[in-house]
């Protein structure tokens, strides 16, 4: 076994999810998105989360997300729970639990990385307007963009702006970073170096949960969850990790 | 999520889109513009009405002949009617309450004549507290005396336009003689000009003599036209009428108030009376002035709309980052309340920009009142709340995962 998963054993629990399922109403059918999906997940994990389209892989990363209530189930984050949670609590556990990453980066137009970065710090009153800005500062040197504090969204490329995306999402200092095919409006190379940043984030401890379809990106991370039709048809510990940081080194430098 | 970081949110998102924000404040700020200037041309009219009644004399209560046996039952006021008597005069100016001066008026319309010039005017024959009713000052001379009503003296005081007119090689007019038509009187007194009244009247176009002289040397009758009253102060008016009609209708031996032959008019009622037509335009005027105000907070409303639907996504993001409903609807709540508050108060600078332009440009008398100014300002930030609720709850209630989906 691989020693990073076996040290990985006593780590406390972030995520401990159990028979959640998920109905969509549409007219006059139901669509069963989740049928009862269970699992739980360490501090430290890499979790990717694969499917074919349409086999529930958003549905579960909305709910894990607390973006999404399920239909049924229970769901702990942080030991809280949180199914039964109102609107304006989910939002609190949004605010200082989570980091999301999406595939379009969403970043607010005709802004700064540093103030896109801001943005979760915005929706806390606890922080102060120095401090925010200390944070934001330090989550960009994170993710290289150090020198790229002042520059807008539409001045930036696409690698460039899921690095923003990123670390806008480890701003709050979340239990979990969720994202969302974060690869797949990019080019390989790109992917690339993104998956490298969040393997480094992996290896400094942060749990990450990363939904795709691209099934390479699964040799990437320390476990596997596969979905089809909402449900979960094998969830794998990976023995072989590989670097994407060595990936990423043989790579054709192709000019960017 | 404080409200300074929402206030900063709101005004970055204003900043971003300038020139509509511009615009969309355009409609407040011809509403609460011409709010306040239209209120200030009401009042500033208002007001010059007030002065000319102010003008013509201090509480004054006048009195005069009346009688309803017009013809097809139409209440007319005569000056020929003999109703009034010495006696009124006598007797209001001895019994009745909160009467600080009184003078009977008796006056003829005629040629006045010094050496080879002559004027024509009229001679006003009044007791001597006539000046204090009127707010007349005497500038040279002396008025006339009690004595000089009881002698039936002919003596007389007079305006600037009269010695204006009559001595024009400048000599004193004070102990010279002038005639009206054949009727010889000595001038005793000149009057302290008061120029034109606002209404175009010339204040000094005046000659006063002893009433007893006018009634019995030029008009040789035995009755008054009028007699002219002042109330002790401004809140005793109605008492004063009160005290002077009892004296009357018991001296004329009248019970029922309908068969009165006298017409009792106070300065008060007469300025109320004025005041109260230009008091209704200026609510039509504000009227219309606040529609412009609820169009342009239809404006705001109208923008705010478009603004939520174009920021779905960035409504998505904020929620999934932690933005609560409440923090977005303050958010956009705060947008609208920015525009129509920065509105209002640019509004307030061309709404005074317009007052004294209007003032200056067609000289109409204006006064701008605080509270309009508060009002307006009021008004429209009311109009941002108002109008700006109903995108921000539509904004609010946006699901994260769709709006963030939104394309
Ligand atoms: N808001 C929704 N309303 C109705 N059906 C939905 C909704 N969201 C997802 N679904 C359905 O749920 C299933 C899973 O969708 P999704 O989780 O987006 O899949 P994936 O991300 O794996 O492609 C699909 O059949 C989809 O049509
Ligand atoms: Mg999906």
């Amino acid at each position: 076994m691989n020693p990073k998963v076996e040290e990985m054993n006593n780590n406390p629990v972030i995520i401990d999810i159990s028979d959640i399922r998920r109905d969509f109403i549409v007219g006059a059918e139901t669509v069963h998105a989740l049928r009862g999906v269970t699992f739980s997940i360490k501090e430290g994990e890499f979790v990717t989360i694969m499917g074919k389209s349409g086999s529930g892989k958003s549905t579960l990363l909305n709910i894990l997300g607390c973006l999404d209530t399920p239909t049924g189930g229970s769901y702990l984050l942080d030991g809280i729970s949180v199914q039964k949670m109102n609107k304006d609590q989910r939002a609190r556990i949004r605010n200082t639990k989570i980091g999301f990453v999406f595939q379009n980066y969403n970043l607010l137009a005709n802004t700064t990385a540093v103030e896109n970065v801001e943005l979760p710090l915005m929706y806390n009153s606890g922080i102060s307007s120095s401090l925010r800005r200390q944070k934001a500062v330090d989550a960009l040197e994170r993710v290289e963009l150090g020198d790229r504090l002042s520059h807008k969204s539409n001045q930036m490329s696409g690698g460039q702006m899921q690095r923003v995306a990123i670390a806008r999402a480890l701003v709050n200092d979340p239990a979990v970073i969720l994202a969302d095919e974060a690869t797949g409006n990019l080019d390989t190379r790109t992917s690339f170096s993104i998956l490298k940043l969040l393997q480094q984030l992996n290896q400094e401890g942060r749990t990450i949960i990363f939904v795709t379809h691209n099934e390479d990106i699964a040799r990437y991370s320390t476990r596997n969850i596969v979905l089809k039709d909402g449900r979960i048809i094998e969830d794998t510990y990976n023995q072989h990790i590989l670097s994407a940081a060595e990936a990423y080194e043989k790579l054709p430098k192709e000019e960017v | 999520m404080n409200t300074e970081n929402l206030f900063k949110i709101a005004l970055v998102a204003l900043s971003r889109n300038k020139v509509r924000a511009l615009l969309t404040m355009l409609g407040i700020i011809i509403g609460v513009a011409s709010v306040i200037t239209m209120l200030a041309i009401g009042e500033g009219s208002k007001r010059s009405i007030r002065k000319q009644i102010s003008e013509m004399g201090s509480n004054m209560i006048m009195i005069h002949p009346y009688s309803e046996r017009g013809e097809g039952g139409a209440r007319i006021s005569m000056s020929n009617l003999e109703t009034l008597k010495n006696r009124d005069y006598f007797d209001i100016r001895d019994k009745a309450e909160y009467v600080s001066a009184v003078s009977p008026n008796v006056s003829s319309s005629g040629q006045f004549i010094y050496q080879n010039q002559n004027y024509p005017s009229s001679i006003n024959g009044v007791s001597p507290e006539y000046l204090t009713i009127r707010q007349l000052k005497i500038q040279s001379g002396s008025m006339f005396t009690q004595d000089d009503v009881e002698t039936n003296n002919k003596v007389c005081i007079i305006g600037k336009t009269i010695v204006d007119n009559l001595f024009t090689k400048g000599e004193d007019p004070i102990g010279k003689v002038i005639r009206f038509n054949t009727i010889p009187f000595e001038v005793v007194g000149v009057l302290e000009s008061k120029g034109y009244n606002t209404m175009g009247m010339d204040q000094d176009d005046i000659v006063l003599a002893p009433y007893t002289a006018v009634q019995k040397r030029i008009l040789a009758i035995n009755y008054l036209q009028g007699i002219y009253c002042s109330a002790v102060s401004e809140e005793a008016t109605p008492d004063a009428v009160e005290s002077i009609t009892t004296i009357l209708a018991e001296n004329h031996g009248i019970s029922n108030p309908d068969n009165y032959d006298f017409e009792i008019r106070s300065q008060e009622e007469l300025s109320s009376m004025l005041t109260t037509t230009s008091d209704l335009m200026t609510i039509l005027l504000a009227c219309v002035a606040g529609i412009s105000l609820v169009v342009g907070g239809i404006g705001i409303m109208n923008i705010m709309y478009v603004s939520v639907t174009e920021r779905t996504r960035e409504i998505g993001l904020r929620m999934s980052v932690g933005a609560r409903g409440k923090d977005v609807l303050m958010q956009f709540l705060i947008e609208a309340i920015l525009i129509s508050v920065i509105g209002g108060i640019i509004g307030i600078f061309v709404g005074v920009g317009a007052t004294f332009t209007v003032n200056w440009v067609a000289s109409w008398p204006v006064f701008i009142q605080s509270w309009s100014v508060l009002l307006s300002f009021g008004v429209c930030s009311i109009t941002g709340i108002f109008f700006g609720w109903y995108p921000a709850k539509k904004a609010a209630k946006l699901d994260p995962i769709e709006a963030i989906r939104y394309e």
